[in-house]
């Protein structure tokens, strides 16, 4: 199939550090003039949650509490320290002006970067479109992705 | 690269890092007609490698980018 000017990126990781580094990824490619899309899998969902709990059932609902999403609940993959590292991060960050995850996503949905959910992980996970922010544009399969994966120059899984 | 073009618009990114200065240049570019020339100064070193780099890939023109001290200064113009 033809290549296009366009980046699709699977996030499938929901640790802060992973989830910033795909933002700016996304910010940087839609400024250089590429459609980028971000589909955003299992963990990656905290990323597009409100960060309400979540759940149906009581497993749902139990992992709604110890997995909640948002993007300000997020920690970093490393030296999370039950939250003392995501705080800690978040203040380095501010000292030297690197924008917050949330102020990314903010930017990456000025920018136009499509964001779409995976509705399998949300069906497992008891996740639904309401506990989405409104900016997701859609919750969809594997064959959605693959389709506008294999029309761009870059792919990423992260 | 010495010949001196009047800018449209100056950008003030200092103290910003990655993304943010090749984001707020790509937004001022849009915002501005074919052929304008954008300035900006900036204190992240990297720009000296993005913006080039930005240049490139979006298909717009980098006129200048020097850098004195712990300012980088360039100039871009719009191309399409």
């Amino acid at each position: 199939m033809e290549q296009e000017n366009r980046l699709s990126m699977v996030v499938f990781s929901g640790d802060m550090d992973k989830v910033l580094a795909a933002f700016v990824i996304a910010t940087g490619a839609a400024a250089s003039g590429m459609e980028v899309s971000m589909f955003f899998t299992f963990w990656g969902l905290k990323a597009v949650q409100k960060g309400n709990l979540t759940g149906k059932g009581f497993f749902g609902k139990m992992l709604g509490l110890m997995n909640r999403g948002g993007i300000d609940r997020i920690g970093p993959s490393r030296f999370n320290f039950h939250g003392a590292g995501r705080w800690l991060f978040k203040k380095m960050m501010r000292d030297h002006k690197v924008a917050t995850p949330a102020e990314l996503r903010k930017l990456t949905i000025e920018l136009g970067v499509k964001l779409i959910a995976c509705q399998m992980s949300m069906e497992v996970m008891e996740v639904r479109r309401g506990d989405l922010i409104d900016e997701v544009a859609d919750c969809v399969g594997v064959a959605t992705f693959l389709e506008g994966a294999s029309r761009s120059k870059i792919t990423l899984f992260i | 690269m010495t010949e001196q073009v009047k800018a449209d618009l100056v950008l003030d990114l200092k103290g910003l890092l990655c993304p943010i200065p090749v984001v707020k240049v790509s937004q001022a570019i849009k915002g501005v007609p074919v052929g304008a020339v954008v300035e900006a100064t900036a204190t992240d070193p990297g720009v000296l490698a993005d913006i080039p780099a930005w240049a490139r890939t979006s298909g717009n023109e980098l006129l200048e980018i020097k850098r004195d001290g712990k300012m980088v200064t360039f100039r871009v113009r719009r191309v399409k």
